[in-house]
């Protein structure tokens, strides 16, 4: 059952679908091991930018105010996308990397485990 | 007929006589809500009213209370009563009262006036609307209480507005739109069993105690003018329940699913509660830890043993809220402190002693993972690099709390559930907030998520201060650090004048 309602086939509006978004999707990125940053951060970005922009732009911009993040070692980083491993491209766009609206990226820096290694 | 009734034959006309079986239209279009949700009840007369309260006495009794209250209330406000706290810190769980829960106990108020009219055994009907009249009496005396307040704190001056917009309010007004968007017998095994049964304690005790442990008199004022009207809500919401499980035995998987969503519910709400407790509070009660352990483990494990004999288990995620005890309130600290610029309430760096409280009381988990933390923020914001997260978080689809939440069995890792539906992806914070989600994947659906709303621009525009602005928050008043806050500045100027005064006398 969809949902117990007094109307049959009661159909909820989706408050969140794509179209809504300006030709943006939503995107989230985590930092394992990093919970100074509490929880995922959420983004609209358009599918066709380039996975480029990710690694010059928002993390650093969001990421950058952490002593770990200049002694990233991006050769060693891995990558997944709702689940999936994968590498990145900078000249690919994300829907090439198969992100979609709402996907998680989540990124694991090796040997990196947060302010004293405490993982926050 | 006798000019004066005796008690028993009052209470049976002015309660149960006041009902009766319609003729001209059936009873099933008068209540039209009462059976779409699958509860079969046989008889109604079966109720048994616990209070045997009439609505006569009903009201001498309150006018009695209200004069009492409304007497300290004014007492309060001319000897300058605010001064009296312990610390201006305290009122931002104040401000997070009559922000996130005052709005609730006016929607209590419109809903069980709904339900009192829409169920049709009188008994509960009766009860239904003297708790309508209860709650309306709550927001009410709340407001008033707190307007005191206003006149001095800052984020106190919109919180109506701010409840039905601000991202961490959303929290709350979820919470109970979803209640009220339910039918009669959810709304009452969600709002009377689950929440005023179940879990009223842990909002009621911290939230009095806490007041009168900083000396915030007006709140422990209001907060005792309602408690005798939380005993009548909590026998109501536990007899709704033995009723409903006695009527039919098809109730039972209904009700118990019901229970499963509205602890875990309910639970998820009272993470606002936590964090109050253990950083909120500059003089502390106790530990989230060790309320969770008196009024949920030791109370509530009693309640489900009763219930065993209907068929009734203990809500699953139970298990999870007891893994999560001795760290919950720091992971809801850490996304108050780091998104405090967008919210109508300051949070702070945390000092040496209130650290070794921490220590103490949450031995497992405190120097082990969230003192370096605090230690390494503190040392930032000395250096003028106060932490702000600029990035907007990801929520939980369900509870809309931002997904700070950690795996029930490894605290260094975020806990990410998701459900595909209709081509959709939805995220969720725990597994208790995706079961709710898959079992009514269209309720959900609509939810009214604030970060993904401002990705839409319905919130006032693009920038964080457009957004702030349409939350109609006084920016560098309402929002971030205490330290240098305005309330910080002022507090020490009162003070010495205060001091003066006394030294005059």
């Amino acid at each position: 059952m969809a949902v117990v309602a007094l109307k049959d086939n009661y159909i909820g509006e989706v408050a969140d679908r794509v179209e809504n978004f300006h030709g943006n999707q939503v995107v989230y990125f985590n930092w394992e091991k990093h919970l100074m940053f509490c929880a995922a951060t959420a983004f609209p970005l358009p599918p066709d930018m380039p996975f480029g922009a990710v690694l010059e732009q928002i993390l650093p911009t969001y990421y950058g105010m952490h002593p770990d993040f200049a002694k990233i070692d991006w050769s060693k980083v891995t990558w997944t996308v709702d689940g999936k491993a994968f590498t990145p491209d900078p000249a690919k766009s994300l829907k090439d990397h198969g992100v979609r609206h709402k996907s998680l990226i989540r990124f694991t820096t090796p040997g990196l485990d947060g302010i004293d290694g405490t993982c926050s | 007929m006798a000019k004066k009734l005796g008690l028993k034959q009052k209470y049976q006309m002015m309660t149960r006589g006041l009902g009766w079986d319609t003729t001209y239209q059936s009873m099933d279009k008068v209540y039209p809500f009462d059976k779409f949700e699958g509860i079969k009840v046989h008889d109604w007369d079966a109720w048994e009213d616990p209070f045997r309260l009439t609505m006569d006495s009903y009201w001498k009794l309150q006018a009695e209370k209200e004069r009492k209250l409304y007497a300290v209330i004014d007492s309060f406000a001319q000897n300058n009563g605010h001064l009296g706290i312990s610390d201006p810190r305290y009122l931002n769980a104040v401000k997070l009262f009559i922000q996130g829960v005052s709005p609730l106990e006016y929607m209590a108020h419109r809903h069980f006036a709904h339900v009192a009219r829409n169920i049709r055994g009188i008994g509960p009907a009766v009860a239904a609307q003297m708790q309508s009249l209860d709650e309306l009496r709550h927001a009410q005396t709340q407001i008033h209480t707190i307007s005191h307040y206003n006149k001095f704190f800052d984020g106190i001056h919109e919180w109506r507005h701010m409840h039905d917009r601000v991202w961490y309010l959303s929290v709350p007004k979820s919470f109970f739109d979803d209640a009220v968007t339910a039918g009669p017998f959810e709304f009452l095994t969600a709002i009377s069993f689950s929440f005023e049964y179940l879990l009223t304690n842990l909002l009621f005790v911290p939230f009095m105690s806490g007041a009168a442990y900083n000396g915030d008199l007006a709140t422990v004022t209001f907060g005792f003018s309602a408690q005798s009207d939380e005993s009548r809500h909590m026998t109501l919401g536990l007899e709704v329940i033995k009723f409903l499980l006695e009527q039919d035995e098809a109730n039972v998987p209904i009700i118990q699913r019901w229970l499963d969503k509205w602890f875990w519910r309910g639970y998820r709400l009272l993470t606002l509660v936590a964090m109050m407790m253990d950083y909120l509070l500059p003089k502390k009660i106790m530990s989230w830890q060790e309320a969770w352990e008196m009024y949920y483990e030791e109370a509530g494990g009693a309640l489900f043993q009763d219930l065993a004999r209907y068929g009734i288990k203990e809500p699953m995620s139970a298990a999870v809220a007891r893994k999560e005890k001795n760290r919950l309130s720091s992971e809801a600290w850490a996304i108050f402190y780091q998104y405090t610029h967008a919210a109508a309430f300051h949070t702070w760096d945390i000092d040496e002693e209130h650290k070794a409280w921490l220590a103490e009381k949450y031995p497992e988990t405190f120097d082990k993972l969230y003192r370096p933390r605090l230690d390494f923020w503190e040392k930032e914001a000395a250096a003028g690099r106060r932490f702000y997260n600029n990035a907007l978080p990801q929520l939980c689809t369900v509870c809309q709390i931002p997904m700070g939440f950690t795996e029930p069995d490894d605290p260094t890792t975020i806990c990410f559930r998701e459900s595909e539906y209709k081509g959709e992806h939805y995220h969720f914070c725990s597994d208790g907030c995706k079961g709710i989600f898959d079992n009514e994947p269209e309720k959900y659906v609509q939810s009214w998520l604030p970060v993904h709303q401002i990705f839409q621009g319905n919130c006032g525009g693009a920038s964080v201060e457009d957004v702030l602005k349409w939350y109609r928050m006084n920016l560098g008043a309402d929002n971030l650090d205490f330290s240098g806050s305005p309330e910080d500045k002022f507090w020490s100027e009162w003070h010495r004048t205060a001091s003066r005064a006394e030294a005059a006398e």
